[in-house]
């Protein structure tokens, strides 16, 4: 059997995942002399086209950046406007976002627990095979991501690429039976989140570590998703407004998206266990006494373990979506119009947390309220040199393994990260 | 039991909201797979086949020769091939780029040559149509779940898919909705823009966008007169709107182009 030490690791185009990707490590003498995380999705240019377009359509537009994560984009796009206008929201628009870029978290958190990443380890190819010998799991995975999938579709209008949230606040609320109906539904999901928490701690997750800054959103009195201070566990403490001071891209010649870095240090990690790491204070009570029984407590340095931050997640978002919509009822008839907000020139910035990490977007208007520069970092770029940096520490440890095995196990390192291939191939840097 | 249809779920350029929108038949999906073998998806499985599929659905733009010598070896390959969502019916907002020069687009990368200089990018955004035979469209960004149940069903028992040709406002109609466009001068797409979503915007007083692409034998030049004459909406607007969802389709390419 050839072992993984002396031969070099390929994959031509990773599945699982979403988009086009490859793995390219190149191995000798037990050494890797490198690893590449390829990215061969080609780009397909917002910022260059986004430039000339009109204030009120901006999130319409980067919506369509990813499938997955459309409400965080849109929630960044709107932000980072209503920031270039110094336009504040009401205290509902800003619970109903949250729910909005909850129930996004809880769809797309099923998704990867479940049907992405827990075939590897029960040793299918697919949900699709699991499903003979684990229908239980399954439809277990179908039903929470319909309850994400239809919160979304109740406060957004439409579950992929919601319509109802606009600058300034909503076209349309919910109703206050449909979110009692959703309440109902998540207060019976929470048993389904605590479950699967204890299958994916039971999964046997590797345990590689490695010593990496981790940076999210950090908020003192709620779980952050929209909004908040962003902060690393190296000591990273900025606004918004001050990412570019911090964090700085290159081009690289293999990868059509960009490699972020902390400025004068090295790569990061952005995601689950970055949230989990740097919030565990804020978890929901059932999600934070869940991780202290499976003795999941801070700080987490394992890659792989991204799978059980994100598991302790998504029950985190069931419990916030409860207490948000506790909270949102009884609900005050704001309604705005498209056309209601009128534009100024100025530059905006804003952050959201994506289901995969930090969501950076910034906008330079003009008067009109035209796009004059567009600049745009998603998660999945921010961890593309992370990912790097971890294989090649790790591919090193799998010398006893086949090469088929161990070609696996990098893969399953990418899953864990869940990345979003076709979102990270389209920035731009500011002059 | 007949033999399993065969089913291909690719992905060129895109956002992959459409392959979320086939996941999200999350009531069907067990079910479904009694019935199809879902042979080669990416996104959903490791282990793809490559073999004779009996239909094939295309999610994204055609971006790179890479992408086109993959879509027409599927072409090849596919009983049904399926445009599967805007950017392949319509080329869908990527489209807009296509009125950027490129000079402008590779200034995203500050050494655009040294990327990837293999594997150029093309230009332009067009149709899946301009390039292979496409037997069935599904529009929409995203496609409604049950237009995908309707073609999955169609391939099933072999008979045409009732996909909706009429526009929004039929749907506007039988919702009872006030029309925006008439009663109160909105720049509403409804009027060019194929139905099938079941006129969300307009049911919550928003315009339509127009993200189900062009419907069969729309007037757009006489809809970018009402913007203009009745709705007050700026040529430079009326453009925006016309060059979207679909502004490099024959049906909204002279609007689009102005």
């Amino acid at each position: 059997m050839s072992m993984a030490s002396q031969q070099n690791i390929k994959v031509d185009y990773i599945a699982r995942v979403e988009g086009q990707g490859r793995l390219q490590i190149e191995v000798a003498d037990g050494i890797v002399k490198d690893a590449k995380f390829g990215i061969f999705e080609p780009p397909r240019f917002f910022e260059s086209f986004l430039v000339g377009r009109k204030y009120n359509e901006v999130h319409e537009l980067t919506s369509r950046i990813c499938g997955i994560c459309q409400a965080p984009h849109q929630i960044a796009s709107l932000r980072a406007i209503e920031n270039a206008f110094g336009l504040e929201v009401s205290e509902q628009t800003r619970e109903l976002r949250r729910l909005l870029n909850f129930a996004n978290h809880i769809q797309s958190h099923s998704l990867n627990l479940y049907m992405l990443a827990a075939p590897d380890y029960l040793k299918y190819d697919s949900a699709i095979s699991m499903a003979g010998e684990h229908l239980d799991l399954v439809k277990k995975a179908l039903m929470l991501k319909k309850l994400g999938n239809d919160i979304s579709e109740v406060v957004g209008g439409r579950a992929i690429h919601p319509v109802t949230a606009l600058l300034g606040g909503f076209t349309q609320l919910p109703t206050k039976i449909q979110l009692e109906e959703l309440k109902k539904r998540l207060q019976s999901a929470l048993q389904d989140g605590l479950e699967t928490i204890e299958i994916f701690a039971k999964l046997n997750i590797p345990e590689f570590e490695r010593k990496f800054e981790q940076i999210s959103l950090v908020r003192k009195d709620v779980y952050p998703i929209n909004e908040g201070r962003l902060c690393s566990t190296e000591g990273l403490d900025i606004d918004e407004s001050e990412y570019r001071d911090k964090i700085e891209e290159i081009d690289v010649g293999h990868s059509w998206a960009k490699h972020s870095f902390v400025t004068g240090r090295d790569s990061f990690l952005v995601g689950p266990l970055a949230r989990f790491n740097l919030n565990f204070s804020t978890l929901g009570d059932k999600s934070k006494n869940a991780a202290e029984q499976i003795g999941f407590k801070p700080t987490v340095n394992q890659p792989f373990k991204n799978l059980v931050a994100r598991a302790i997640e998504l029950l985190n978002y069931i419990e916030y979506s409860i207490n948000t919509i506790e909270s949102l009822i009884p609900l005050k008839d704001e309604i705005v119009v498209q056309g209601d907000v009128k534009p100024k020139a100025g530059v905006g910035s804003a952050i959201t947390e994506a289901p995969r990490g930090i969501l950076y977007h910034s906008f330079e208007l003009d008067e009109k309220g035209l796009v004059k520069k567009a600049d745009i970092v998603t998660p999945t770029a921010h961890n593309a040199a992370n990912v790097e940096n971890d294989l090649k520490e790790y591919v090193p440890t799998l010398q006893d393994l086949s090469v088929e095995e161990a070609t696996l196990r990098c893969e399953m390192l990418v899953r864990a990260y869940d990345p979003c291939i076709s979102c990270s191939v389209h920035m731009i840097k500011l002059d | 039991m007949s033999e399993k249809l065969k089913v291909a779920v690719v992905k060129m350029t895109g956002c992959a909201g459409c392959q979320m929108e086939f996941l999200r038949l999350e009531d069907e999906f067990v079910d479904l797979l009694d019935k199809i073998d879902i042979s080669y998806w990416y996104m959903a499985r490791s282990n793809n086949i490559e073999t004779k599929y009996d239909a094939v659905f295309i999610e994204g733009s055609i971006s790179t020769p890479r992408e086109l010598n993959e879509v027409k070896e599927f072409r090849n390959n596919s009983d049904t091939l399926v445009a599967f969502g805007d950017c392949a019916c319509s080329g869908c907002i990527p489209s807009i780029l296509n009125w950027v020069p490129p000079k402008e687009s590779a200034k995203v990368y500050d050494h655009f040559s040294t990327v990837h200089d293999n594997m150029p990018t093309f230009q332009k955004i067009f149709p899946l149509s301009e390039y292979v035979e496409v037997d069935v469209e599904i529009r929409g960004c995203p496609p409604h779940k049950d237009m995908i149940l309707e073609v999955v069903k169609s391939v099933l028992i072999k008979r045409k898919p009732f996909l909706r040709s009429h526009p929004v406002c039929v749907e506007c109609k039988l919702k009872e909705n006030v029309c925006l466009l008439t009663v109160e001068n909105r720049p509403c797409m409804g009027p060019t823009t194929s139905g099938g979503c079941g006129a969300i915007c307009p049911s919550i007083n928003r315009v339509c966008e127009g993200c189900y692409g062009p419907m069969s034998d729309s007037n757009a030049k006489s809809l970018a007169n009402v913007f203009k004459e009745k709705c007050n909406v700026t040529e430079e607007d009326i453009v925006r709107k016309f060059r979207k969802y679909a502004g490099y389709t024959s049906a909204l390419f002279e609007e689009a182009d102005k």
